[in-house]
């Protein structure tokens, strides 16, 4: 289901260029970039990779997390440039490949997690991080809010969030 | 028979694909070879335009146009009135890039296109603007006196509109009050702030004249209707699309911003598509707001309690224009009686320009100011009269028996006569009262006091008017290869999930699942008879014209099976996707029902061999499709709602304020809502919660903060404040179902419900946790620490 990632076109504008080499969703990427496009503008209209949306382009929002070396990280706030060499994991990479959710995903389907669906691939990036990372996790009720902290919702008012989150733990046994 | 779907708490259609990333929203849309739009905004709230000059940004390397309103040619013009209303004196509506004056920081200027955004923002850095800056009065009362600076020339006063309304005989009233009360309240000015900005591409095809616009608006045909007028092409040539969009909530209802122009008219005229994606800062200085108004209102009351008349006057402000009319202030003055009977009103307003943002409905749309100025009256009149706050309510409240309840002389934003329809308000607040614990909770206040915590108990009740009309349409269409059942509606969706709540309607009426229903809205090409998503209407209006239809497509189905199966209607039942021989095993499918339904000539699969003009599921004499009938089994049919049908609710909570810190906590919080029947409740708490934490923000955090120069000094998620999950508390949500009895469904719009009274109850929650220090006032909204810390000061604290 994974949908192919764009090949690379010609520069377009008169920006000082750089190549680039990393990792996106396991795939090696090799392109020249200008010096000052961020990597969430790299991810979107260079790779064709448009699950991470851009919602505040501050750092503020979340919308544009993605894993970096696995560790959630804004796309908006990261130059393509500072990724060379980096290892980024997008939404596009978290379903199985027939399309089957992966549990975080499946908990916020089964909690109406979601609505508009655009601030949502950055939660479940940013859920999918915190749940990957070693060591406990804080699944109390200011636990999961705090887990949540980086991430705006403007639709939901984040209680089947919250839910989303302690369900996904069920489901992958975490507790 | 199969279970009923509606009223089911099923999972959405749509969430898949959302959480996947594979969403569509219009920068998701691949368009090679796009260019790309940044805009050149007013720095100034008030100036005169002395030069523009250009030829540095059309010198930059990669820019490939420049416009000023010299180079747009026709579209150098003021944009429409929307909703033209007797009461504007004088109406302004803004220029897509400004001639002459500029109005408010933000106004666009001049657009430049390039090869990349990065390259159009460094161009547009490049034009130079001559400004003559003018003086600006932001304060409302002032605005309005003689000689004050104008935000309009010609207009003096800056009086955008002035209207009155009354019901019964409020002077009568007045004079036979014996206690008024009297009140002066404020809401401030706050942004939808969707999670995605607006956004608009568009591609012309030279070969075809054809024009296709993505636009993530809540109003695609009339978007359409529009660009084909402007362009003076045909309608049939104009497609607009709103594909996934990231949150509307009023803010994208409004046509047109200068964009939505602009990007069809450059992508024409250069022949390469055009994309314009907003970005967050011009969200908050370029994208509609709401919410300013001063109400002062009275109460005239007898010594029970029961409120026999009201006055209110209320200043609302519409920013620098009023594209969309009255609407907001008339929202909120035909609300503002509340779900109490009061049957002598008068309310009265005046719109007044400010050198801001214009003013056009955020979720909510006046019923937030309105309720926070009844409410906050009610709890004065209480408090004076010596009577409990749930009691005082329950006293005015309209009673189930006094329904319809109308008030003559209001007329709506839909220009019909307030008419609630029905409710069980005593009851709602009865819930209300219990899921608090209200009876309990003096006993724990008082605990928390000799604990050194302030706990108070926050209350208000809402009504809303939603469903308005005209009306919405219906098309559903069973596909004769797959089954599967295709729907489509006008109005577009922005994440309340209208693709479920319409296929559990259909899903019904047709026997299959509501996962084997596709619903397609939001696509000229796919529909195109409709108005918009505003107004909590899609499940109303929409809803009400898709149960219709569907209805309709029942019939051919069961025609069609019964003669297929050679057996009366009233023997088949439909389940499954199929049509079933009561009590039998005989059953078609309904794909083949479908084929059989459309006379076929060649006999491309099976079933179609089925269906050939030798074999069809119509039983008749002569020509293979009888005069009258249409091929297939669809239908299309329209909904226009009578009236609004009027929703309400009780929300209660219980806060804890630190005198020290100043700041507010939730404790507890309780809705009791009744939208009617309801078709999934699982999505209606979804959306009375996103309501109540939108509400939240507007109680406490969300205030745009223009400066006395009209700088708008917050405009970033960094310091507009919109709540995180670390704001926003746990509520308990309780349902009442009175079903409206004015549609089909027994439906009530519950999109804005949620937003509405949580500025009330937070105000009233906190002047009651304060009461220890007196008789504090709080009478604004948002309302922030450094009120609380002013008036713990003035009490002497």
């Amino acid at each position: 289901m994974t949908r192919p990632m764009k090949q690379a076109g010609s520069a377009r504008s008169g920006d000082a260029q750089v190549d680039v080499e990393l990792t996106v969703n396991g795939e090696a990427i090799r392109r020249s970039v200008s010096v000052r496009m961020l990597l969430s503008d790299f991810l979107r209209h260079e790779l064709g990779l448009t699950g991470t949306h851009v919602g505040c382009e501050h750092g503020v929002c979340g919308c544009c997390t993605v894993l970096i070396d696995g560790k959630p990280g804004r796309s908006c706030l990261t130059l393509a440039v500072q990724a060379n060499g980096y290892s980024i994991r997008t939404i596009e990479s978290v379903a199985a490949a027939d399309g089957t959710l992966h549990p975080v995903q499946q908990a916020f389907k089964e909690c109406h997690g979601l609505q508009c669906g655009y601030c949502t691939p950055g939660m479940v990036m940013n859920v999918l991080g915190r749940f990957e990372e070693e060591g406990p996790l804080d699944l109390s009720d200011d636990g999961i809010r705090e887990l949540l902290s980086g991430n705006l919702c403007r639709c939901t008012g984040y209680l089947n969030i919250v839910a989303a989150v302690r369900r996904a733990a069920e489901l992958l046994g975490r507790s | 028979m199969s279970t009923r779907m509606f009223g089911a708490r099923i999972e959405r259609n749509i969430d898949p694909k959302l959480l996947r990333g594979e969403g569509a929203f219009v920068d998701d849309i691949p368009l090679s070879d796009a260019l790309h739009v940044a805009f050149l905004r007013s720095p100034h709230a008030r100036a005169r335009i002395n030069a523009i000059d250009t030829a540095a940004a059309k010198a930059h390397p990669g820019v490939v146009a420049v416009y000023t309103c010299d180079d747009i040619g026709a579209l150098d013009v003021e944009m429409p009135l929307l909703i033209p209303h007797p009461s504007m004196t004088n109406p302004q509506t803004q220029r897509p890039l400004a001639r002459g004056d500029v109005h408010y920081v933000g106004q666009t200027v001049a657009m430049v296109v390039a090869v990349d955004r990065y390259t159009a923002e460094d161009a547009a850095a490049m034009i130079e603007v001559d400004y003559a800056p003018l003086a600006v009065e932001m304060d409302m009362i002032r605005a309005l006196q003689d000689g004050a600076p104008r935000v309009h020339a010609s207009i003096p006063n800056n009086l955008a509109a002035h209207f009155v309304q009354s019901s019964g005989d409020p002077d009568g009233a007045f004079a036979a009050a014996e206690h008024v009360t009297r009140i002066t309240v404020q809401v401030d000015r706050s942004t939808a702030a969707p999670m995605e900005c607006r956004a608009v591409a568009a591609r012309w095809e030279a070969v075809t004249g054809e024009l296709t616009v993505w636009d993530g608006t809540q109003a695609p045909i009339s978007v359409r209707g529009g660009l084909a007028s402007v362009f003076g092409i045909d309608e049939d040539k104009v497609r607009v699309i709103a594909p996934d969009v990231g949150g509307g909530f009023g803010q994208k209802v409004l046509l047109f911003y200068p964009d939505e122009l602009l990007v069809p008219m450059a992508a024409m005229q250069l022949g390469r598509p055009v994309k314009y994606i907003e970005d967050r800062r011009e969200n908050f200085i370029g994208s509609s707001q709401e919410r300013t108004q001063i109400h002062t209102i009275e109460l005239a009351a007898l010594k029970s309690g029961e409120v026999i008349g009201l006055r209110d006057f209320f200043l609302h402000d519409t920013g620098a224009f009023i594209p969309y009319g009255i609407a907001v202030a008339q929202v909120a003055s035909t609300s503002i009686a509340g779900p109490y009977r009061i049957p002598n009103i008068l309310v009265e307003f005046k719109a007044v320009y400010t050198p801001t943002v214009q003013v056009t409905p955020y979720r909510g749309c006046g019923r937030p100011q309105a309720c926070f100025a009844i409410e906050r009256a009610m709890d004065q009149l209480a408090q004076e009269l010596g009577l409990d706050r749930f009691e005082i309510r329950r006293r005015n409240l309209i009673a189930d028996n006094q329904f319809p309840y109308a008030r003559e002389g209001l007329l709506f934003a839909d220009g019909l006569k307030v008419t609630l329809d029905s409710g069980q308000y005593g009851k709602a607040l009865a819930m209300a009262a219990a899921e608090l614990g209200a009876e309990s909770f003096a006993a724990a206040q008082a605990k928390a006091l000799s604990e050194g915590r302030y706990l108070g108990l926050g209350l208000a009740c809402y009504v809303e008017g939603t469903g308005l009309g005209p009306y919405e349409g219906g098309h559903v269409k069973i596909h004769p290869i797959t089954g599967k059942v295709y729907v489509n509606t006008g109005l577009s969706t922005q994440g309340q999930g209208h693709d479920t709540v319409f296929a559990q309607i259909v899903a019904d009426q047709l026997g299959v699942s509501p996962q084997d229903v596709i619903v397609v809205e939001g696509d000229t090409k796919a529909f195109d008879w409709g108005v918009a998503t505003f107004a909590s209407r899609a499940a109303v209006v929409s809803g009400n014209a898709i149960h219709k239809t569907a209805v309709t497509v029942r019939k051919k189905v069961l025609q069609a099976a019964a003669n297929m199966l050679d057996v009366d209607i009233d023997s088949i039942e439909l389940r499954d996707s199929a049509a079933w021989v009561k009590g039998s095993n005989r059953f078609v499918p309904l794909a083949a029902i479908a084929t059989a339904s459309n006379p076929l000539r060649y006999a491309f699969n099976k079933a179609a061999q089925a269906a050939t003009q030798f074999a069809p599921a119509s039983k008749h004499d002569g020509p293979p499709l009888a005069e009258g009938e249409a091929p297939g089994l669809e239908a299309t049919d329209y909904y226009s709602p009578s009236q609004s049908t009027w929703a309400y609710g009780v929300h209660a909570a219980v806060v804890e304020v630190d005198p020290g810190l100043c700041t507010v906590k939730i404790r507890k919080y309780v809705c009791i809502h009744d939208c009617g029947n309801m078709i999934n409740p699982m999505l209606v708490e979804g959306q009375v919660m996103g309501g109540i934490a939108q509400g939240i923000g507007g109680a406490l955090y969300e205030h745009l903060d223009y400066q006395a120069d009209g700088n708008l000094a917050n405009a970033s998620l960094m310091d507009f404040l919109v709540p995180y999950a670390t704001e926003i508390p746990d509520v308990s949500i309780l349902h009442l179902e009175t079903p409206s009895p004015l549609n089909p469904l027994g439906v009530k719009g519950v999109g804005e419900a949620g937003c509405i009274a949580v500025g009330a109850v937070v105000a009233s929650g906190v002047e009651d946790a304060l009461r220890p220090f007196g008789a504090l006032k709080f009478h604004q909204v948002p309302l922030s620490p450094t009120m609380i810390a002013d008036a713990l000061e003035r009490a002497g604290h």
